[in-house]
């Protein structure tokens, strides 16, 4: 059996990036904003929410992503909701977004210096005014490389969706790979599309990182 | 509708489960030093001032960067078999994931090497020390020392990645999840079950780095910094 | 007239060390007040508790009528930091906003202004400092004598009314402590109530109608400019010797 790969398979491999890029945008999205509360209980200051966060963080980090995925496909599934498989991965992406996104951005927060706080407090702004006006402003401007690092993160996570199904790139180089059996070429067009998929973003976040550096004195 | 949780039944299936957990350990360690030397050799290479080296290691680092590791996985397993080399699971899980973290060792210890200050070099081969014993004494072992807590935190997440073997049949902890949750129907137990068992299998990771580190750098522990 | 600022038997610990250790002291309004000493003296620390930056542990103070002892909420403290301006020695403007945007940030989140009327205190309070026409530039686009003229505009704008500045030259190229002095001595002349902790002894003897002279946390010897040519206590002799 030697099915040649033509074009055909080729565009199907690019219909499949376009739903890795999707899942992507969307995880990336509702991660992002779960990570955001995520860092203000980071940052909070009852101790509880700190503690709780804490362990949350913890949690979720210490769990290998496709053991949440499962959790969520068949998990839920369980209790008699059938859960697609754009949907799990969707939702299991971000669980695992909020908690490193929240940490990053936990970390950018307590680089802004103290003095700032101080200065804001001193003019009588409430907390969460300087918080807002002061602190983070800066918080995110020391947060975009790690946030563009970890969106490459992101984008090779989703290869993990193919596990239940779902027809994103690596999904679709399974499929090809079943009937042509040329996993060297199709396995290494699909690494080399993810490649051009992911080294702009690498490159972008390694040069933001070198202009932030060199601005900082 | 209401759903009865069952932990109890997964019991019978702890043997499976602690099977499962030494061969994650197990692909873990192997992993780790194997990585660690790639990532030693890769480090020196990308300082080389032979330009083909330097790139070479750059363009492998990338590559395994920017791609994710399931492909390199399925690259190299169904890749190998359909060249004649049939693979045993456990190797082929192993080959990838030192592939994959040595291009990680390689960039932090090469960050690592990049902080020893020329001077101490210079000092040290004013001494009269051989290359080797320059990059051994001087070079590697301050830097390692400074990278050291990445460095772990690296191998701890490969740890966490060891789960994707599964998908090529390696008998590791998530796959045996997959086999007992196909048994029992009791997916959310089984699944919900084996995230703390990751978490203590990263504690235990944690612990044996821990005391890698106090036996590796004694510097350290005189001066009372914890690794 | 009863004082801006009193200070009664404050004490102050970081800890086991005891930092402050019964401070008192009196300022009245518009008088100009200078607080000197050697590092450790507990002078930065003392400015600091008047606004509540830092925490005392007995002892009362008294800032315009309002109240700070060892127990404060937020909101006594904001309150508080709307009569009380302060200029740190590091400047602390914000990078990320304009000076314009520096000065009116807290006009407009703590006084509620609109946008316009923010913007032309801003106007004035920078004329003040002679910076109108850097409205628009960054802080790292100033010398390090305009950044600390902007923060003096950015707690003049609140109206306080006391400014408490704490070595506010002491990280400065020594040809930029001129136009920042030259500021702070013009304030001074038009009747604010200052208390500023300086190693400028010719600023102090010039324009502070009383000085502080303080050692080991505690208040050594007070007087005014004849402190300078005829120390009373043998402390006092021997820090000035020092200085000159």
């Amino acid at each position: 059996m030697n099915i040649v790969f033509n074009w055909a398979y080729f565009g199907y491999l690019l219909q499949g990036a376009v739903w890795t890029l999707v899942l992507t945008a969307c995880a990336f999205v509702l991660g992002g904003a779960a990570g955001f509360v995520v860092m203000l209980g980071r940052t909070a200051r009852a101790r509880w929410v700190r503690l709780a966060t804490l362990a949350y963080v913890e949690v979720i980090q210490g769990t290998p992503l496709l053991v949440l995925l499962f959790i969520a496909y068949f998990g839920l599934g369980i209790f008699g909701i059938e859960v697609p498989p754009l949907v799990a991965a969707a939702l299991s992406l971000m669980i695992n977004a909020s908690a490193f996104l929240g940490e990053i951005w936990k970390g950018c927060v307590d680089a802004v210096p103290r003095t700032q706080r101080e200065a804001a407090e001193c003019l009588a702004l409430t907390r969460w005014q300087g918080f807002k006006d002061v602190i983070l402003p800066q918080a995110a401007r020391i947060a975009t490389p790690p946030t563009v690092g970890f969106m490459v993160q992101l984008l090779k996570n989703t290869s993990l969706a193919s596990v239940v199904g779902f027809v994103e790139l690596t999904r679709a180089a399974q499929v090809i790979n079943n009937s042509t059996i040329q996993p060297f070429l199709v396995f290494g067009i699909a690494g080399a599309i993810y490649f051009l998929l992911c080294y702009p973003l690498t490159a972008w976040s390694r040069s933001l990182e070198r202009t932030l550096n060199v601005g900082r004195r | 509708m209401r759903y009865e949780f069952d932990f109890a039944v997964l019991l019978d299936y702890w043997p499976d489960f602690l099977h499962g957990a030494i061969v994650t350990l197990q692909l873990t360690a192997l992993a780790t030093v194997l990585g660690f030397a790639i990532g030693v050799g890769g480090a020196v290479g990308a300082r080389s001032p032979r330009r083909w080296l330097s790139r070479a290691v750059g363009l492998y680092v990338e590559v395994v960067r920017n791609t994710p590791f399931l492909i390199q996985i399925f690259f190299l397993y169904f890749g190998l078999a359909s060249a004649g080399i049939r693979l045993p699971v456990f190797t082929a899980a192993v080959i990838a994931m030192v592939v994959n973290v040595g291009a990680y060792c390689t960039e932090i210890i090469r960050a690592g090497m990049d902080t020893v200050p020329p001077g101490q070099v210079e000092a040290a081969q004013s001494l009269g020390m051989t290359v080797p014993q320059i990059y051994a004494d001087v070079i590697l072992r301050p830097a390692i020392e400074r990278v050291y807590p990445a460095l772990t935190g690296q191998f701890v997440l490969m740890m966490l990645s060891s789960s994707v073997a599964s998908q090529i049949s390696t008998e590791e902890l998530t796959a045996v999840a997959n086999n007992v949750q196909s048994f029992t129907f009791r997916s959310f137990e089984t699944f919900v079950s084996i995230a703390p068992m990751y978490l203590a299998l990263a504690a235990i990771l944690k612990l044996g780095f821990w005391l890698v580190g106090l036996a590796a750098f004694p510097r350290r522990r005189r001066l009372g910094t914890a690794i | 007239m009863s004082a801006a600022v009193s200070l009664r038997d404050v004490r102050k610990s970081y800890g086991p060390l005891e930092v402050l250790k019964g401070v008192s002291f009196d300022v009245a309004p518009g008088e100009v007040v200078a607080v000197i000493g050697a590092s450790g003296s507990g002078k930065s620390t003392a400015l600091r508790c008047i606004n509540g930056l830092e925490s005392i542990q007995g002892g009362a103070i008294e800032v315009c009528g309002h109240h700070v002892g060892t127990e404060r909420s937020e909101a006594q403290l904001r309150a508080l930091r709307q009569d009380v301006g302060i200029v740190f020695q590091s400047y602390n403007l914000f990078p990320h906003l304009t000076v314009e945007q520096n000065v009116t940030l807290a006009l407009r989140r703590v006084k509620r202004m609109a946008g316009k009327a923010a913007i032309e205190i801003a106007g004035a309070v920078l004329a003040q400092v002679g910076l109108a026409d850097k409205a628009q530039s960054y802080p790292e686009q100033l010398s390090g004598g305009q950044q600390q003229r902007v923060a003096i505009a950015r707690s003049l704008a609140m109206q306080p009314k006391v400014m408490l500045f704490d070595e506010v030259t002491s990280a400065l190229d020594p040809h930029l402590t001129g136009e920042v002095l030259r500021v702070m001595e013009a304030l001074a002349r038009d009747g604010m109530t200052m208390i500023t902790v300086t190693h400028e002894m010719g600023f102090a003897r010039r324009v502070a109608d009383r000085t502080i002279f303080m050692r080991a946390g505690l208040v050594w010897e007070v007087g005014g400019a004849e402190m300078f040519r005829a120390p009373r206590t043998p402390e006092l002799q021997q820090f000035l010797g020092s200085e000159l």
